[in-house]
């Protein structure tokens, strides 16, 4: 995790060459963020990621229909070495009890804030089967499939789904349980490997 | 001619096809040899001297094939893990008993290696190379009297005079730091030599100036643990050990059961070694004090802490040092690597860890890395050593709290972010009901103020409702306010305010994408009555609605008000006139923000960089009476310290690029002079030079305006906030003073503790201007609690600088040089912040010796 080295993922909607998308990520200042809370502000990305060095600007990832947020984020740094102590000191750290994965990005441009996914957010909160408070619940696909239907796809889940409100506005909080997910399911992760509550709290009991 | 060329390529392709088998054959082996000496001394079956005989068997058959790659893999091992130094002493001095020209060329490498370290001021590496050598003497690798010899030339660097005293010092420590591994050794067989060089050090520290260590002190009390300079606790664990007879229980010593073996080898002597001289470039390692806060009664009963002055606790402490300082970059695989630690078991190590860490987080006057580090690391290894960590850290979180009223304010900053960092990644789960008692504290009680700012800093990591559900109730009185905005036109009644209906409009206009020029319209009308006759450009009230409104409407992120100030840019510039004016949109700003502080400082760095307002403002509005209330929170020092840093960057920019205009007019004449002689027909590119050199020459022109200006900006902002702090400090004095109370309370200990802070920040900045803060500001009239913070400062500073005396002699034969000549010649002017002198003398004579001298003396007893 030394800071200017590259992960293995790669955007594919990049346009361009994949060794002008290289060069790109290797002098960039941008960052992307992901494995965020739907509910986590843009102030509190701001006070975490300052930690690493004076932050430009942060652009929220919006639902492309809803126009809230939907869990990832891009971090512009005024200088490389700040951008690379943020991947060394705050990537796979927590925020709002998620961690936060931080991965260098080719820059931002109009258009990227928004989710690729089919119903409007990440792609990722599509299909997944879990349930996610701090994403919107279960699935997107899922949820819809499930509404439709009526028939719960696991045993004893029914109701909740049924009370669970499709997308909770950010300005209501909800408490985020711990549910640990990966921002794309191929990076490797060794934080993945944490058991899903922190084992460490920070107290002598 | 196809045949050919294709046979010639096929007899290319199996050379080369061959070469590359043979090649990759001797990558094996070398990546072999590799893992083999970098793993060796790691947990194994057979005992370590097996396997350094082992080893030693198998490089020797292939040293002829791969002795450069071996001699380099030998080299990184001995700065990446110096902590198995004597394992792979013992290893070169087995194989110094096969082949006697391997010991030599390593001895040559690794003195190679320590001359590239000191060229290019690498220091701590080149004391880790006069460690191995030093050790090398204990595997009969390396003869003790050109050890000796070394420490000798060491010493004298050390004693060298007119040089820095941070110079001198990292000489006499990289000796001190090599005693332990052959002090039993020299005493033995180098007696009457070694006595020396003991004798030197110990002169050496009896001479050393120590005002600059409180200062640099973490807590201003010495109980439970006295704070210690690092080269004065080396000092005395050393002579602790010299009494022990040189004896260590800590090191593993594998020579040692090769004595008679390595006694048949013959010893090399080491080349002559000779530090470059001292330049004024140079970066000296700074000063420090050795930070402590556990002894043994602290840890778990069975295993104990070596005590603080015994040669076992550097030990540890150095290799927890090295460990940090190596993988800093890399908060995993630190982690990894301390945890690694063979002595996990037989000492106490999270506690040395957490206490090296921690130490690391509160250095003075910065934090060797990013605070984040320090932060990140500790919860690395949280997840590593999950039995055992947490708890000795929420020990440390304790003992540092109980301990807070006696640590330096900036300190207590530093505390209270990490804490609140590390909760929140553990959902701020904390035994809040031990601290219920700051409830009944003085509020600026540093135990009040560490809970409340903590709470702060927390709900800035998450919402407001989890730091309300987590508090006890007894403590809600910390609870912070909600991040909300207080907007008067807003409030109930609000139609009733005088300028209700401009606010109306205003909010209107805005609201429906009005450009700048119809905002400003809308903001003309809003006058009062009775403003009309003040003349001034806008109103105070004017500017508040506007300010407010504006903020207000993009109150939801912080990209929403940037959108807005980015939008109005021109309106807010109208607006900011004059300082009163910015100084208004300040107060502004922080009403309708007095809750949401992270929001003001984003907002007042952002109108920083938009230049709608100065540096000198914001420390004006700091000082001001508006804020007095405010004065002792955090925040407010977080924006005077971002605001300073600000000046400083451009300061520091306009000065690159100047140097580089200055750099590049050099070069560029050159090559025009050697033009014109060669070829005198080149009128026309003369002139396009010409051109060009007047275009340099306007530029230079202006970057030196901007320059100048940039530097007046500075030093102004410094003599505001200076100024303010000691009018501040001044009053309360007096005012206590006629009261008949002790001046020394809360409010005094952490505005002092703030003025120092400003020095030890912006330490460089500062000191520029330290003639005219003497003359201006602190003054000897001063009270000397007060100025005694300021000459801290310079005299911390000064243990950087040497002065300098030059004598322009001979000036009685007619072809000398004057000295005004010399004065150019040697660029002394150019010198900042270093104090010289130039006296023509005539040796000979006599004259002109002892006029130098007196200056010089007179300089270094001001020291």
């Amino acid at each position: 995790m030394r800071g200017s080295d590259l992960s293995a993922y790669r955007d594919q909607h990049f346009k361009g060459s994949r060794s002008e998308q290289e060069r790109l990520l290797r002098l960039t200042t941008t960052l992307y963020v992901g494995n965020l809370s739907f509910y986590t502000t843009e102030e509190q990305i701001h006070e975490l990621f300052s930690k690493a060095g004076e932050v430009k600007r942060i652009v929220m990832g919006l639902d492309r229909f809803r126009k809230t947020p939907c869990g990832f984020c891009f971090v512009e740094y005024y200088t490389r070495l700040d951008a690379e102590n943020c991947i060394r000191y705050v990537n796979g750290t927590r925020l709002d009890d998620r961690i936060v994965r931080a991965d260098w990005d080719a820059g931002f441009i109009e258009g990227r804030q928004y989710g690729r996914g089919k119903t409007g957010g990440q792609v990722r909160d599509e299909y997944r089967t879990d349930f996610d408070p701090g994403r919107g619940g279960f699935g997107k696909i899922v949820q819809q499939r499930v509404t439709s239907s009526h028939s719960p796809t696991e045993g004893g889940t029914d109701e909740k789904l049924d009370s669970e409100p499709d997308v909770a506005p950010p300005s209501k909080r909800m408490k985020t349980s711990h549910v640990e997910v990966d921002e794309q399911g191929d990076r490797a992760s060794d934080d993945l490997a944490i058991p899903i509550d922190p084992p460490n709290p920070l107290s002598r009991a | 001619m196809n045949t050919g060329g294709r046979r010639r390529r096929q007899d290319d392709d199996g050379e080369f096809r061959g070469r590359k088998r043979r090649r990759n054959e001797s990558i094996e082996i070398e990546e072999r040899f590799e893992s083999l000496i970098v793993r060796l001394g790691e947990r194994s079956n057979a005992t370590l001297e097996n396997n350094i005989e082992g080893l030693a068997e198998v490089l020797d058959t292939d040293l002829a094939a791969c002795k450069g790659k071996i001699l380099k893999i030998l080299c990184d091992c001995f700065i990446r893990s110096p902590e198995k130094c004597t394992i792979y002493t013992t290893l070169i001095g087995m194989m110094n008993i096969k082949d006697y020209s391997f010991g030599a060329e390593v001895v040559e490498a690794l003195a190679k290696l320590l001359k590239e370290f000191l060229k290019n001021c690498d220091w701590y590496k080149a004391s880790l190379i006069v460690r191995t050598l030093a050790d090398m003497g204990n595997a009969r690798v390396v003869s003790l009297t050109s050890i000796v010899q070394l420490f000798d030339v060491w010493m004298c660097s050390a004693e060298e005079p007119d040089v820095p005293q941070v110079r001198r010092d990292l000489f006499a420590y990289a000796v001190m730091y090599a005693l332990p591994w052959i002090g039993k050794e020299l005493r033995e067989k180098q007696s009457t030599d070694f006595d020396k060089i003991l004798a030197r050090i110990h002169n050496y520290m009896g001479n050393r100036s120590r005002v600059h260590v409180d200062g640099l002190r973490v807590w201003s009390s010495d109980d439970p643990h006295p704070q210690e300079e690092y080269m004065e606790c080396l000092w005395e664990q050393i002579q602790k050990m010299r009494g022990e007879q040189w004896t260590e229980k800590h090191l593993l010593r594998p020579y040692n059961h090769f004595a008679t073996a390595l006694n048949g080898g013959s010893v090399h002597s080491l080349p002559s070694i000779i530090p470059p001289p001292h330049h004024n470039d140079y970066r000296y390692p700074k000063p420090r004090v050795v930070f402590r806060m556990f002894d043994y009664t602290d840890c778990p009963e069975g295993i104990i802490l070596p005590g603080s002055h015994s040669i076992e606790r550097f030990f540890i402490e150095d290799q927890v040092a090295h460990v940090v300082y190596y993988y800093h970059d890399d908060r995993k695989l630190c982690a990894n690597m301390l945890v690694s630690n063979p002595y996990f078991g037989k000492i106490p190590m999270e506690y040395v860890i957490v206490e090296v860490v921690m130490g690391g987080l509160f250095t003075l006057p910065r934090p060797p890395y990013l605070e984040v580090f320090y932060g990140s690391l500790l919860i690395e290894l949280c997840k590593l050593i999950p039995a055992t960590l947490p708890q000795v850290l929420a020990q440390a979180t304790e003992m540092l709290f109980d301990r807070i009223s006696t640590m330096d304010p900036d300190c207590c900053e530093r505390f209270v972010s990490w804490f609140a960092y590390h909760l929140s990644n553990y959902q701020f789960r904390w035994s809040w009901d031990d601290w219920v008692h700051v409830q009944d504290l003085d509020p600026l009680h540093p135990k009040a103020v560490f809970v409340r700012e903590s709470l702060l800093k927390a709900l800035r990591l998450t919402y407001h409702k989890r730091i309300v559900d987590l508090v006890p109730k007894a403590l809600s009185a910390f609870v912070p306010a909600e991040f909300l905005p207080h907007f008067k036109y807003m409030e109930p009644n609000a139609e009733a305010l005088p300028l209700y209906g401009a606010f109306e409009h205003l909010f209107a206009a805005i609201r429906q994408k009005c450009s700048p020029e119809e905002a400003l319209e809308v903001l003309g009308k809003a006058r009062l009555h009775d403003d009309a006759v003040s003349g001034v450009k806008y109103t105070p009230s004017q500017i508040e609605l506007f300010v407010q409104t504006l903020l207000y409407m993009g109150a939801k992120s912080f990209s929403h008000s940037f959108a807005g100030l980015a939008k109005f840019k021109d309106v807010l510039k109208q607006l900011a006139y004059s300082e009163d004016a910015q100084l208004c949109i300040l107060r502004s700003l922080h009403t309708l923000w007095k809750d949401h502080q992270q929001m003001q400082g984003v907002i007042i760095n952002k109108m920083l960089r938009m230049s709608i307002i100065e540096c000198s403002a914001v420390a004006n509005w700091i000082f001001s009476k508006e804020m007095t209330g405010e004065f002792t929170k955090m925040y407010v020092w977080e924006i005077l310290h971002q605001t300073i840093s600000k000046m400083s960057k451009h300061v520091t920019k306009v000065q690159n690029e100047l140097r580089e205009v200055h750099k590049a007019r050099q070069t560029s004449r050159q090559p025009a002079g050697q033009n014109q002689d060669e070829d005198s027909d080149s009128d026309g590119e003369q002139e396009q030079n010409d051109r060009a050199e007047s275009v340099n020459e306007e530029m230079l022109e202006k970057l030196e305006e901007q320059f100048e200006s940039a530097q007046a900006d500075q030093k102004n902002m410094f003599l505001i906030i200076f100024q303010r702090f000691i009018m501040l400090l001044s009053e309360h004095i007096v005012r206590c003073d006629t009261d008949g109370r002790d001046f020394r309370n809360w409010w005094y200990y952490w505005t002092l503790g703030r003025l120092k802070q400003v020095f030890m920040m912006h330490e460089e900045q500062v000191y520029q201007y330290k003639d005219t803060l003497e003359t201006l500001l602190f003054t000897q009239e001063l009270d000397h609690n007060i100025l005694q913070v300021f000459q801290q400062m310079l005299q911390e500073d000064e243990l950087r600088d040497a002065v300098l005396l030059v004598f322009a002699n001979k000036q009685d034969l007619p072809n000398a040089m004057s000295a005004a000549e010399l004065t150019e010649k040697l660029g002394l002017r150019s010198l900042v912040g270093r104090k010289w002198y130039i006296q023509a003398t005539c040796a000979s004579q006599g004259q002109g010796l002892y006029e130098g001298l007196d200056w010089l003396s007179t300089e270094l007893s001001k020291k």
